[in-house]
């Protein structure tokens, strides 16, 4: 179980995060919507470890993974170590099946600065769920990838998300995306901000979304 | 092969390939007729040997064993010097672009010791520690240490926050980190410091010689120096710029292709 109390987060003087509450389960997704700036980023620093200077706790399970807003890969190793080097439980043979899960099992003994950015987009989803994540962050995966790209990308998170059920803490601006992949949507809003439930989705809803 | 596919025109293609090595030996042809006219103006061999005039007494030393022993002293010096300079300098460097704090405390240090000159530090060593290996070694350490430096403290600068974070949250191990996060992208830095300080180097252990030792390149430049021996002094020159440029060619050049790879592809 993940679990996430912010009281105070500041930069400064300048108040960003209030008090934040929220937990996620082993298999749900949580969404995060909020404008730009509002400091979605800022709390999954927070919830990722990434910045231990706050007011509060959080209880996070011991595998991690993260999907950033760029792709953060290493250029100067190939795509193949790309996955190996991050994980090095994971053999060769399962990083070439996670290739040709997320369609670039051809890629494998090329540089990233050679992939298009939906495939480096790609191989960073692979990465993630290479170490069989108890809790994923997807930090705006699909930004500045055209409607068509992004839409795939989604499946193939959706598809991704069926086959492993880690705990998932999504943030985007996307109203859409929330609402494909996520059992709980909330929105951060507000400075300093705070979190407020959305109504959930009827099952009906979700299926014909779906 | 990479210029194949991207040249705008394709009879452009194959033209530097053949257009570097031609000019570098232009180059080298037009150096050559220099020394041949002012050999031949100065008509002195004793002030300016002719190329051809250097060949006897290169063969002497060589067959004399003279010459690779001093080739050899101060080889051994140049890789020791180098060694240390570049590990010290390199932690020094790293510490005082990752810390503030470190680069606040030491930057006047590396001011201070980049504009010393080289023979102070040198006569300094020679005179507080003696005229020994270990001051003369020390003396080309410290005179490189800063610009090592100075150069990996602005790679240590540019070191991207991002994959740092990456590496935190996947838990990647120290050894991982350093490899593959650290190393790679210190590279062109060390690379630059490495190419840099092979040059400065060798010329500073000459200096080194020439003062307060007693075999080497240098201690072998200032005793034909004192006998007026030009062509000994160009022999003894010219081997260790031989071997320097077969260092470049041999070492320094095919590394710093192979850390490149990633960005020619």
């Amino acid at each position: 179980m993940t679990a996430v109390h912010v009281q105070r987060k500041a930069f400064g003087s300048l108040e960003v995060l209030g008090d934040i509450r929220f937990t996620v389960a082993p298999g749900q997704t949580l969404a995060i919507l909020g404008p730009s700036g509002v400091g979605k980023s800022t709390l999954l620093r927070i919830v990722a470890g990434l910045d231990p200077d706050f007011e509060g706790r959080v209880r996070r399970p011991e595998r991690l993974a993260m999907v950033f807003q760029e792709p953060v890969l290493l250029p100067w190793r190939t795509c193949l170590q790309n996955l190996t080097l991050v994980h090095p439980d994971l053999t060769e043979a399962q990083a070439m099946d996670l290739l040709r899960r997320v369609g670039l099992e051809d890629k494998a003994g090329v540089f990233p600065g050679q992939l298009s950015l939906g495939q480096q987009r790609r191989l960073a989803l692979a990465r993630a769920f290479a170490g069989r994540p108890e809790l994923l962050i997807l930090d705006e995966p699909y930004v500045s990838l055209d409607e068509a790209t992004a839409a795939e990308m989604l499946s193939l998170t959706r598809d991704l998300l069926r086959e492993h059920a880690p705990a998932t803490l999504l943030v985007t601006h996307s109203e859409a995306e929330a609402r494909s992949l996520a059992n709980r949507v909330m929105r951060l809003d507000g400075s300093p901000a705070r979190l407020v439930e959305e109504r959930p989705f009827r099952p009906r809803e979700r299926e014909a979304l779906a | 092969m990479t210029d194949i596919r991207h040249a705008p025109r394709p009879h452009a293609a194959f033209l530097p390939v053949f257009r570097l090595p031609l000019e570098r030996l232009a180059s080298l042809g037009a150096l050559l007729v220099l020394w041949l006219v002012a050999a031949e103006l100065t008509g002195d061999p004793t002030v300016l040997p002719a190329p051809w005039e250097m060949v006897a007494p290169a063969a002497k030393e060589l067959a004399s064993g003279a010459l690779p022993f001093h080739l050899g002293m101060t080889l051994w010096r140049v890789a020791w010097s180098f060694c240390l300079a570049m590990a010290l300098g390199g932690l020094i460097g790293f510490a005082m672009g990752r810390s503030e704090r470190v680069d606040r405390w030491l930057d006047p240090w590396l001011v201070i010791f980049l504009n010393l000159p080289a023979l102070v530090l040198i006569v300094l060593c020679y005179l507080w520690i003696g005229l020994n290996e270990t001051a003369a070694i020390a003396a080309v350490v410290l005179n490189k240490i800063p610009n090592v430096a100075a150069l990996i403290r602005e790679g240590a600068r540019a070191l991207d926050p991002q994959v740092d974070a990456m590496a935190r949250v996947y838990r990647l191990s120290p050894l991982t980190r350093l490899r593959h996060i650290l190393l790679p992208q210190l590279a062109p830095f060390i690379t630059a410091a490495a190419r840099s300080g092979l040059a400065v180097i060798w010329k500073i252990v000459l200096v080194v010689e020439f003062l307060g030792r007693s075999n080497g390149i240098g201690f072998q430049i200032h005793l034909h120096f004192q006998q007026f021996d030009v062509a000994m002094v160009l022999v003894y020159a010219f081997s260790f710029i031989l071997v320097m440029l077969a260092v470049e060619g041999l070492v320094l050049q095919p590394v710093e292709r192979r850390v490149r790879r990633w960005r020619a592809a």
